[in-house]
């Protein structure tokens, strides 16, 4: 059983976290090729070629392939998917533009975000924001599946897969890139940091966000934001966790002036260790939390960032 | 120009969910059912385009158990001009796969020939975040997927997208097919004379027969289960007797 596994490839470079999470879950399917597609991919596909459990890596490089952009990215795995039984790739914004169209263009079911694997056809996936978990069994002789990165630990990087170039899929030309805006940080990437500090409405402002990054930069975390926070213009918008943001599952999360209402649980109630700081001591965060501190967060969270030397 | 603003009828947002305790499913029968967040928003760009020229019509689909024609008439009191309502189940607990929710969506896209469809990003029962790619790619168009800005400009659309780095902005030739995020927009409520007047608008009823299309899942689901819950955890006095929890555990 052969799977084609898409990697998470972000202006030349291998996102490789996420990509050996979704390697490492790949690995139970079958022989995995994993496919760095890109305006620029050879350095990526070196990246891969180290990531354990990997057999084999394909180079796809050409403009159009350039940015991520759906069409021709899908375009091209459906060219190469009549090799394999499996089509997989880490959850990622890039994945879930993507692979929906590669199932459509081969008249398949895409099965999203699984958390599980049963066997080569029957998976596992949280529905209703992680309120239960379902377990499907395809009956599609493809199965394009999405592999929710929070649920598995990455492969490791002692690999040594040969590499090979190949040629590109006509592009459909249907869409361009115009601009990407990108802040850069010194901070880990949010689904990969081992901690997480997350800031909700109850920051009150961006200006006061900088209380949840002092803690984050303490902690040496990521930092993370409730919807209601994003939706203020206090967080950007790709620090969302939850059900339809990013999902994470960290040794340590820390949620600071957030409810916890169910669609940011969905993003973080796997997490090892959770702290809520809440002033409130009804909120709902205080359920899922380890260890709660009903206080306000202006008196709490500098006490506590200065507390942790 | 016409705009085709596919939406779902979905567990209220609000809901608590609860898994059957024979593992079939999640208990649908009596609970508030709602147009799908993701979906109002698309409706309400929709109806914004036609009320900043862009749009002439806006038609709402809606593809499931008959009942979902409740949710059409949220969209004709929003603002919609008609709707097509697709019976495609009697049980309230059948859940019509994306791919075949697509299928539908192409073959009224094709009698319809909109410039533009705009999906949710995400139905919120079963998170599957594939039709509107889905739909794009049976009908060979572009898509512009998680749109938290849209501006139509001539035969091309220009759309900003929310990804996991931040936003990328590209540009998209119509006909499109682009899936709404978050921050699109904010919708608006019906009002009440609006609500009385969607009474009276159109709404077309069809079957995936008359489509051609057949919505045989492809996933069978085995079983349905809670997930895992967490062990409770406690309440501390402290800063410090938080710092010293987080050592004791290791987490710092
Ligand atoms: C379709 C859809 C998708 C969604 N997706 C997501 C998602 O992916 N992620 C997500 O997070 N949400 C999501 N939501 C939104 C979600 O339902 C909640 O509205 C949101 O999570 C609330 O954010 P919050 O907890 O920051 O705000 P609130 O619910 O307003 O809570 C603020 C909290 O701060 C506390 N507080 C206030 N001041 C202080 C203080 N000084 N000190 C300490 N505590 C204080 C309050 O007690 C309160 O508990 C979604 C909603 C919908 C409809
Ligand atoms: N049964 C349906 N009827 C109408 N629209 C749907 C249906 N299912 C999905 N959609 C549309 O596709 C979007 C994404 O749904 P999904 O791919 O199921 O997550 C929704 O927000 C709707 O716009």
């Amino acid at each position: 059983m052969a799977v084609l596994l898409l990697a998470e490839v972000t202006d030349g470079e291998l996102a490789f976290d996420a990509t050996a999470k979704a390697v490492n879950a790949a690995t139970k399917l079958g022989e995995v090729t994993t496919l760095c597609a890109g305006a620029s991919a050879a350095a990526a596909g070196e990246a891969a070629s180290k990531i354990e459990g990997v057999s084999k890596v394909l180079v796809a490089e050409d403009a159009s392939l350039g940015h991520r952009l759906a069409e021709s990215t899908a375009a091209l795995i459906a060219s190469l998917a009549g090799d394999y039984e499996h089509i997989v790739a880490p959850a990622t914004t890039d994945a879930k533009n993507v692979l929906p169209r590669v199932a459509a263009l081969l008249d398949v079911m895409v099965i999203s975000d699984v958390s599980g694997i049963i066997d080569g056809n029957t998976f596992e996936r949280p529905i209703y924001a992680g309120n239960a978990i379902q377990t499907v069994k395809s009956s599609d002789a493809t199965k394009v599946v999405s592999i929710r990165t929070s649920t598995f630990d990455a492969a490791g990087d002692g690999g040594s897969a040969p590499v090979e170039t190949i040629s590109t899929a006509e592009a459909p030309g249907l869409s361009e890139w115009v601009e990407d805006k990108v802040a850069a940080s010194d901070r880990p990437e949010l689904t990969s940091a081992g901690v997480v500090v997350s800031g909700g409405r109850g920051v009150g402002s961006k200006d006061d966000f900088a209380l949840i990054e002092a803690l984050a930069d303490k902690l040496g975390a990521a930092v993370g934001a409730s919807r209601a926070a994003v939706d203020s213009g206090y967080a950007p918008n790709d620090w969302q966790v939850g059900q339809t943001g990013k999902v994470v599952a960290p040794d340590l999360y820390v949620a600071v002036g957030i409810s916890g209402a169910i669609q940011h649980l969905a993003g973080m109630k796997d997490s090892k260790v959770i702290v809520a700081i809440n002033k409130d001591e009804e909120a709902p965060i205080f359920q899922v939390a380890d260890f709660g501190l009903v206080a306000d967060l202006f008196t709490a969270l500098p006490e506590l960032t200065s507390k942790l030397d | 120009m016409k705009v085709l603003v596919p939406v779902k009828r979905v567990i209220d947002y609000n809901v608590k969910v609860r898994v059957k305790a024979d593992g079939s499913g999640v208990d649908l029968a009596n609970v508030k059912m709602s147009m799908n967040p993701f979906d109002e928003i698309a409706v309400e760009e929709a109806i914004r385009l036609r009320e900043a020229g862009k749009a002439d019509e806006v038609v709402a689909v809606s593809i499931g158990v008959k009942q979902a024609q409740e949710t059409l008439r949220t969209a004709l009191a929003m603002g919609a001009d008609r709707a097509i309502l697709v019976v495609a189940a009697d049980d309230v607990h059948t859940d019509i796969e994306p791919l075949a929710v697509a299928k539908i969506l192409k073959a009224i896209v094709e009698e319809e020939a909109p410039g533009i469809v705009l999906c949710g990003k995400q139905a919120i029962d079963n998170d599957m975040n594939a039709t509107g790619q889905m739909l794009s790619a049976l009908l060979g168009w572009s898509q512009a997927a998680f749109a938290s800005d849209l501006d139509i400009d001539g035969d091309h659309a220009v759309v900003t997208r929310e990804v996991d780095g931040g936003l990328q902005t590209i540009k998209v030739t119509l006909p499109t097919i682009v899936t709404v995020d978050l921050r699109l927009n904010e919708p608006r409520y019906a009002s009440l004379p609006n609500i009385m007047k969607a009474k009276k608008k159109p709404m077309d009823e069809k079957t995936p027969a008359d489509y051609g299309v057949d919505v045989t899942p492809r996933l069978e689901i085995i079983s349905t289960a809670e997930p895992e819950a967490r062990a409770a955890g406690v309440i501390v006095g402290s800063v410090d007797e938080l710092v010293e929890k987080l050592k004791e555990v290791g987490a710092v």
